[in-house]
């Protein structure tokens, strides 16, 4: 009876040893969401954009538990490869394309593959497995636009000068400009002082993401010519921008990512763009089988845009400011204040 | 001998290529990457499935075609860093041609589009040929100099003269339809087209130039030794002019594959740098036409391969696939390897024997 009592209990463990084992082997596996990014060509350390996309996917694979995998595109040919590399597989739930340059091979891979997921960042693309992920990039620039207005002082003309650098001059940065430019005019006017804009764009090609010496040259010329906060729109071409405002004490807007961080005091705020929450969203609605295709809009009301906020830069805003702002914001959202959309204004 | 000495021609760059495929692996381990895995990844990646093969034929296509555009200015002596200008040029004066003239024929049209091809990266390729020869500037810098030109150039025309209005990328607005030239469908989307054959015929046409006419006697003897050449009576500053021309021509009908075959428009930055990886292509075939398909394949089989290992795996990415073209030209490239480990006698020989067969060719001429 003894013997037969310890062989059950050996017996027992080996069970649940094995069922262990068994059950994390399918606990690693099949049961895993698995989602593929395929990221522009900036790179997941752009610590803009991309980034952004990559942080929202660090997010899903920790508190999802699921399979992420990202890839670097070598040239625009290779996002339809990549995409239709991903989707051959069938494995995996969600593939997000991440950037405006994809659209077209979107359009072909998901059209080829009807049974898989879809999501794209930025472009729009009209199918029933796609979810596009778009910001209205100009809500939050008109707030930025106000913060540059507000915080600096006219110069000896009673002029106040603000700057604005854009990356690759796209209608998708066009965007952001008009935005900012709206809200900076729009909140010197009610402080009754005349305003300019002073606007560069680093250049025509996706090179333009990664190139911080244009990005500080530019912003030298625009420091050395009166301005004082420069807003840059540009990815990984930002750094240079930061440069420039420690170099000749003057101020920065930081982009899509909370990039006050980067240079602490320089840094007014950041025009977050939450594409880490919108990658995270869809990842979620995949999870919880509530994945639909159709056009995702966030602006302000949802805080997919927003202006940023923390220790880095509460110093250089003051309470007065910020009220002001928060007022702005509500009255955005409520539609008091309408924001010029550049997309629209084209057509 | 002679038999001899063109299989240890053929067998040189294999092992170069192996040795180097080697090294390349051995940095994966070191990642720590199975190294067998690696190359099984980068072997399924460009050939294994149809759409995979056309993939990597549809990179090697520009190959050839820049391939063979550095090394028909390299039997003149020339050393054209400008396929890269010239390649551009001509897709942009495909694009051009395609928008501009709405209503041609469509018998007359794809035509039109493979003569504006040559000519716009003809003329790219001439200019720095004309400067070199009757200027006497260095074709090196001139030719780095016309790859930004072309690219400042053809971001300008793009974006003011021929924009997309519709796209959010730098891409000028769609060819007429007439133009294009189709796809083959087997290979499942893969976007091979025609230009595929127009490379392969473009390599028995260079090779025809190159040793089967009076002209391409001339410019190799340039290449080979300009004041023998001269001496023959060989106009040299014309002959570099015409080679330079004709390698620009050559680049220039990437843009045929390219803006017909492939994305029906010309956008900014389409090349991932074909006109550098063709001097790879050409270096590593030996300037010789028909072994430049074989060159042309290795390099676009690694692009293509190495796009999925990024995919595949966990540690390796695609700059992985830049280490190992780099270290497959390295190895290439390491051409007095063989003379170091051979007889200090046989490369004497070797000389000998270059400058005899030199010699009896310059005779032939003259008679």
């Amino acid at each position: 009876m003894k013997t037969f009592f310890r062989f059950d209990r050996t017996l027992r463990i080996l069970l649940l040893s094995f069922s262990f084992l068994m059950a994390e082997g399918s606990f690693a596996s099949p049961n895993k969401m698995k989602i593929g990014l395929v990221l522009d060509k900036g790179g997941k350390d752009d610590k803009s954009f991309n980034s952004a996309a990559y942080q929202g996917a660090m997010r899903v694979k920790e508190e999802l538990k699921s399979f992420v995998k990202y890839v670097e595109a070598t040239d625009d040919n290779a996002f339809e490869s990549l995409l239709r590399s991903f989707a051959q597989k069938k494995t995996f739930d969600l593939i997000i394309s991440i950037g405006v340059s994809q659209v077209d091979s979107m359009k072909k891979v998901a059209a080829l593959f009807p049974a898989q997921n879809f999501a794209i960042v930025d472009g729009v693309v009209e199918a029933p497995n796609v979810r596009s992920l778009v910001f209205r990039e100009q809500e939050g620039s008109y707030l930025v636009g106000a913060i540059a207005s507000m915080t600096t002082p006219p110069d000896s003309s009673g002029t106040i000068k603000v700057g604005f650098i854009g990356g690759m001059d796209i209608p998708l940065i066009r965007r952001f400009e008009l935005g900012y430019r709206a809200g900076a005019e729009d909140e010197a006017k009610r402080n009754r002082k005349k305003i300019k804009m002073i606007s560069n764009y680093i250049g025509i090609t996706a090179d333009s993401w990664n190139n911080p010496a244009k990005a500080k040259e530019l912003a030298v010329s625009q420091y050395d010519s009166g301005v004082q906060v420069i807003f840059s729109a540009a990815g990984a071409s930002n750094s240079g921008l930061f440069d420039a405002a420690e170099e000749k004490r003057k101020f920065a807007i930081g982009v899509d990512s909370n990039q006050n961080w980067v240079k602490p005091g320089r840094i007014l705020t950041s025009m977050v763009k939450r594409v880490d929450e919108a990658v995270y969203r869809s990842c979620k609605d995949v999870a919880d089988s509530k994945f639909k295709g159709g056009v995702y809009q966030f602006g302000l009301e949802d805080r997919g845009v927003d202006y940023s906020l923390d220790d880095n830069n509460r110093a250089l805003l003051t309470p007065a400011m910020i009220a002001r702002i928060e007022e702005l914001k509500q009255e955005i959202i409520s539609g008091k204040v309408q924001v010029p959309d550049y997309y629209k204004k084209r057509k | 001998m002679r038999l001899f000495k063109n299989l240890s021609q053929f067998i040189k760059p294999i092992i170069s290529v192996l040795f180097g495929l080697g090294l390349g692996l051995l940095v994966t381990q070191i990642a720590g990457e199975d190294p067998w895995n690696v190359l099984g990844i980068l072997v399924r990646g460009a050939f294994g499935s149809k759409y995979d093969f056309g993939m990597t034929l549809f990179y090697t296509t520009p190959l050839i075609f820049t391939g063979l555009s550095v090394a028909f200015a390299f039997h003149s002596g020339l050393f054209n860093i400008g396929a890269e200008g010239q390649l551009v040029m001509g897709a942009l004066a495909v694009a051009a041609a395609g928008i501009h003239f709405q209503s041609l024929p469509s018998f007359v049209a794809p035509f039109l589009g493979i003569l504006v091809a040559v000519i716009g990266g003809g003329i790219w390729g001439a200019i720095p040929g004309w400067l070199r020869a009757r200027r006497g500037s260095h074709e090196v810098i001139n030719t780095i100099m016309l790859n930004f030109i072309a690219a400042g150039l053809a971001s300008w025309v793009t974006l003011y003269l021929l924009k997309n209005p519709d796209s959010q990328n730098p891409e000028t607005a769609a060819v007429a339809p007439q133009y294009l030239i189709g796809q083959f469908s087997f290979f499942e989307g893969a976007p091979v087209s025609m230009a595929l054959f127009l490379a392969l015929a473009a390599v028995g046409v260079v090779w025809f130039i190159l040793w089967k006419t009076v002209l391409g006697f001339e410019i190799r003897a340039v290449g080979q030794n300009e004041a023998a050449a001269r001496a023959a009576g060989i106009d040299a500053a014309k002959m570099r002019m015409i080679a330079m021309a004709i390698a620009g021509a050559l680049a220039g009908m990437v843009g045929i594959g390219e803006v017909l075959g492939n994305a029906d428009r010309f956008r900014v930055n389409f090349s991932p740098g074909y006109g550098f990886t063709g001097i790879a292509v050409a270096l590593l075939a030996r300037n010789r036409p028909f072994a430049i398909i074989a060159s042309a394949l290795l390099f676009g089989a690694l692009h293509k391969g190495a796009t999925d290992l990024d995919l595949e795996t966990e540690n390796v990415t695609r700059d992985l696939a830049l280490i190992l073209q780099a270290l497959v030209i390295l190895s290439v490239s390491a051409d007095g390897i063989w003379g170091w480990l051979g007889e200090r006698s046989r490369v004497r020989n070797k000389k000998q024997w270059v400058n005899s067969s030199l010699k009896s060719e310059i005779g032939e001429s003259q008679n």
